[in-house]
Order: C-alpha cells, then structure tokens, then sequence
C-alpha cells in the first residue's frame, strides 16, 4: 500500500509539472484561439534567458524579473509582427504561424545564449520527505506548491481585474468585445505576456529538473495529452489532465511496464489521450456553448 | 436630397455617410453606394429585407468591417465632422460609436454584471464612477439588476437584447447603431425595447441609427428612415411620410412570409 500511495503521489506531484505547461497553452487559445506550438519555444526561451543572465552574475530576483520583461517584451513584438497581420486567417494558418515561430524562437534562443547544457539550480535540495511512510520527493511538493500559486494568481487576474474580463469577453465573442471598445491587440499583448511568464515558471522548473537545454522545447509534446484530457479551454482542467496523465504514467510505468518490459512512460499519455478522444472529444472540462436564445 | 459633397460636417451632423461602397475579402460587394445622415439626436431608422446590406452599412460605420476581412472602398464616413477611416474599432468606441450586433453577442459565459462592466472600461474609468454607470443602466434595464449574478447565456433573449443595449451604453455612446433589435423576440418585448430607446433619446440625447426589418415598429420610433435594396439606399423620407406610403408598406409586409 505504501509503495502504490508513493507511486500515486510522486505521479500526481509530477503531473502538475505537466499541468503548468498545459496553462500556457489554454490561456492563448481561449483568447485567440490558436493553438500556440511556439509555448515550448517560449518556454525555452525563457529559462535560457534566466539561466545566461545568472551566469553574468546577477541574483535570482534580478534574473527573474528581467526575464519577465523580455518575455513580455516578445509577447508584444509576436502579437505585432505574427497575429495582427495574420487576423482572421485560419485556424490552420495561424497554427503553422506558431509552428514557424517555434524554430524561429529556439533559433535565436541559442543563437544568442549557446546549445549547451546549462545546469540551473533554484536551491530547492531534493532530498525526500517522508509523510507518515510515504516518502515525497521535496523538489516535486515545491514544483506542484508553485503550480498551485500560478493558478491562484491567474484565478485572481481573471475574476477580479478589468483586464481579466476584458480576456474572457475577447474568449467568448472577439466582435462584441471589439464593438464595446475592447481594444484586441492590447488583450493579445497580454494574453501572450502571461503565457510567456506562465512558460518562464515551467522552464524553471523543468529546467531544475532535467538541465537548460533544447530538449525542454519538447515538453510541448507531453502538454498534448493534457489538453485532450482535460480540454483546450479550461485552466481547471490543465490542471486535471496534467494529475492524471502524471498519475497514470507513473502507476502504468511501475504496474503494467514490469510485465512488458518498461518503457510506458513515452507513449502512455497518448494511449490515454486516444481514449478520452472516444469518449469525451471536448475533454473533461472543455466549454461546451451555451446555447439558449 | 442634396448631393454635393460636404468636406466638413456641420454641427447639427453627427453622421455623414457619403455614397460609401464595400467590399469583402476583395471582390464581393455588400454595399455599393450608401449616403445617409443622422442628426444630434435624432433616430434614424434603416430598413430593408435580409442582405440589403444594413448589417454592413453599421459595420461600416463602426469599423468592425475591419474584423470581416472588409473594407470600405469608395466614398467617405464622418463621425462629429471626422473622418473615420482606418480608425480602429476601439478608437470609434471612444470617440463615441457603440455598435450593438446583430443577434445580441452577449458574452455568454460572463455574468449579465460582467458583461455591463466590459462595456465601460474604455475610458479608464474610477471604481466609483464604474459602479455609479452601473446602477444608471439598472435604472434602465431593471431587469438586469435582478440577474446581475446569472451567466448571461442562460438569460431569455429579450434580456440578452437588454443586456447587448445596456453593455452598449456602459461605453457612453453619443451614436448608438442598433442592428435588428427585435430579431427573435416577442412583439411586446420588441416594443419595450424600442420604448426605452426613445427615452434614452428623449432624456440623455443619445442619437440612434437602427437597422430594422420590423418596418412598423421602427418607423413608429425613428424620425427619418432609409430604404435599402442590394446595397443601394431607394428610398429615403420623414418616418410619418413613409409610414404613409402605400407602397412600401405592401411591399415589405406582403414580401415577409406571415
């Protein structure tokens, strides 16, 4: 029993690294409705960032806010030079858009900042806890308390600023907000600086966890099954898919992988992902329309 | 009708359109010649069957044919003796154009509260004056207040009309384009709205252009209406002259099916 609660929780704790991947994803979605293959760029991006300005010396508050600032200073310059000539295009143009802007983004990421391995250390010790029998490993308790903060914060910004209405009304009808004044391109600047910020918190993390490097762009790849799983519009539910796609891999790759030789934890989330595709296409927590006139 | 073209408008003139045409996505033309006026408080009325082009003429007018991939090709549009075009919707708002769609557009996963609010950011205003802007469209809308908490697509669609006309005027208009008001509605809620339209014209002066298939109520309410067809305007007058024309009375009344 111990071993399965240690197996569930290490998975559930590591499925909310999945799940703030996930949200940066959602928030430009609901509000521009592209699907942003540049998140994992951004991502990248942002850590690399993190990583060079602390290696010229400056402390960790400095670092971070400064990143903060290029990425929102790149929110502006992407809206400017990559949505607004492109508005009211296709879904599908504006997916190969974000597509095309993910190698530009990594290209210039370490172009400028170098393709090494870059060890990022946020001074959280891994050292495992233990709760009661079950041992927790303390850098996951960490990543999942910082997830847990980024989605109050965003709670926050949503349901009690002006600009948080101002996002949901250009989520839930772009025309109407444009006719009551709502200024489109602005909303945009900010949807993409979040989803920048969001990207900086993940890199960080994901960055700690596995070295500064390319591959991190890839964790768009494990976002995927997220979405599917909990649906492209909601933040709750980006934070439900990433649980049970953590759990799952977990308990799949120690249950199921040592009968058929291990190596679940690449492909499982897929295999899951296909199956909520059977049953519920819009995920658990997709919008359905309300529809009442 | 005087057909010289008057560089700069007059004070009394708070819309000048002048034989404007447009065109989406290049090729298709939706309106093509359109000149029409609205007066400093006046209701104007635009009436016409499905696709005469009285949802692109207000679009026109408000800009949001930027954001259907349109464009107003020929002629010229003058709000308060300025030219708007290439002015950005958001800009028209704040010089005082509020376009209520056609169809309502309520947003529908906010609350009937939050969609009011929405419509009164543009000019920064302080928590107090917003709240303040607030309670003077409840005295409005009623209604509204009594759902302020309820997501306003679950409202009936005489309330989401009420909301889309209440969220309109959180932007405090000078120009209110009304597009179909009372599309789907019951005739007594139609003729509630149109009635609190000429109270708001009569008491805060706000001028409206109403876009209208329902000829009878609109010429009922409007003090001077346009008649489109195919994108032209055909025929133009005094509501009272119009609604004394035998013709156009027939001809739309006994072209609408029931």
């Amino acid at each position: 029993m111990t071993f399965f609660l240690e197996t569930l929780i290490g998975g559930l704790l590591a499925g909310t690294m999945y799940s703030l991947v996930a949200i940066g994803f959602v928030l430009i979605y609901k509000a521009s409705g592209v699907f942003n293959f540049a998140q994992g760029a951004m991502l990248l991006f942002a850590a690399l960032t993190f990583v060079s300005l602390q290696e010229q010396g400056l402390p960790f508050a400095l670092a971070l806010l400064l990143t903060v600032a290029v990425m929102a200073l790149g929110a502006i310059a992407i809206e400017r030079a990559v949505l607004r000539p492109l508005v009211n295009r296709s879904q599908i143009t504006l997916f190969m858009a974000t597509l095309g802007l993910s190698f530009v983004i990594e290209g210039l990421a370490q172009g400028l900042m170098g393709a090494q391995v870059r060890a990022l250390d946020l001074g959280i010790d891994d050292v495992p806890l233990f709760i009661g029998e079950v041992m927790v490993s303390q850098f996951d308790l960490v990543a999942a308390a910082t997830a847990g903060v980024l989605v109050t914060v965003l709670a926050l910004l949503f349901n009690s600023t002006r600009i948080g209405v101002s996002l949901r009304a250009v989520a839930d009808d772009t025309r109407a907000a444009l006719s009551v004044g709502i200024d489109l391109n602005r909303i945009w600047q900010i949807v993409w600086a979040v989803a920048g910020i969001v990207g900086l918190v993940a890199g960080l993390l994901w960055g700690a966890r596995q070295g500064v490097q390319f591959s991190l762009s890839l964790v768009v790849l494990k976002a995927l099954p997220v979405l599917i799983i909990g649906g492209f519009t909601s933040i709750g539910g980006a934070i439900v898919g990433g649980l049970i796609v953590g759990a799952a891999e977990n308990l799949a790759e120690v249950y199921i992988g040592a009968h058929i030789g291990g190596g679940i934890t690449p492909w499982f989330a897929y295999v899951l992902a296909l199956a909520f595709l059977y049953i519920r296409p819009a995920g658990l927590f997709g919008e359905r329309a309300i529809e009442r006139v | 009708m005087n057909t010289q073209t008057q560089p700069v408008a007059a004070p009394a003139e708070l819309l000048v359109v002048n034989d404007i045409e447009v065109i989406y996505d290049g090729a298709i033309l939706a309106v093509a010649g359109v000149s029409l006026r609205v007066e400093r408080g006046g209701i104007v009325a635009l009436l016409g069957a499905n696709g005469a082009g009285k949802s692109t003429t207000l679009k026109a007018i408000s800009g949001l044919v930027q954001a259907d991939r349109a464009q107003v090709s020929r002629g010229s549009i003058h709000f308060l003796g300025e030219g708007t075009a290439g002015v950005a919707p958001s800009l028209l708002a704040r010089r005082g154009i509020v376009h209520v769609l056609e169809g309502r557009h309520v947003f529908a996963h906010l609350t009937v509260e939050e969609n009011l609010r929405s419509g009164g950011f543009l000019r920064g205003p302080s928590r107090r004056e917003l709240e303040e802007d607030l309670e003077r469209i409840y005295a409005w809308f009623p209604r509204l207040k009594t759902k302020r908490r309820t997501q306003a697509g679950l409202t009936s669609g005489g309330e989401q009309q009420m909301l889309a006309i209440g969220r309109a005027l959180m932007t405090r208009p000078t120009l209110v384009l009304l597009d179909e008001p009372s599309m789907g509605l019951a005739p007594i809620i139609v003729e509630e709205i149109f009635e609190i339209v000429a109270q708001l014209n009569e008491k805060e002066g706000m001028s409206f252009l109403v876009a209208e298939q329902n000829i009878n109520v609109a010429l009922r309410h409007a003090d001077y209406a346009y008649i489109l067809e195919n994108g032209r305007v055909v025929g133009e007058g005094t509501a009272q002259a119009l609604a004394a024309r035998e013709d156009i009375q027939h001809f739309y009344l006994g072209g609408k099916a029931g």
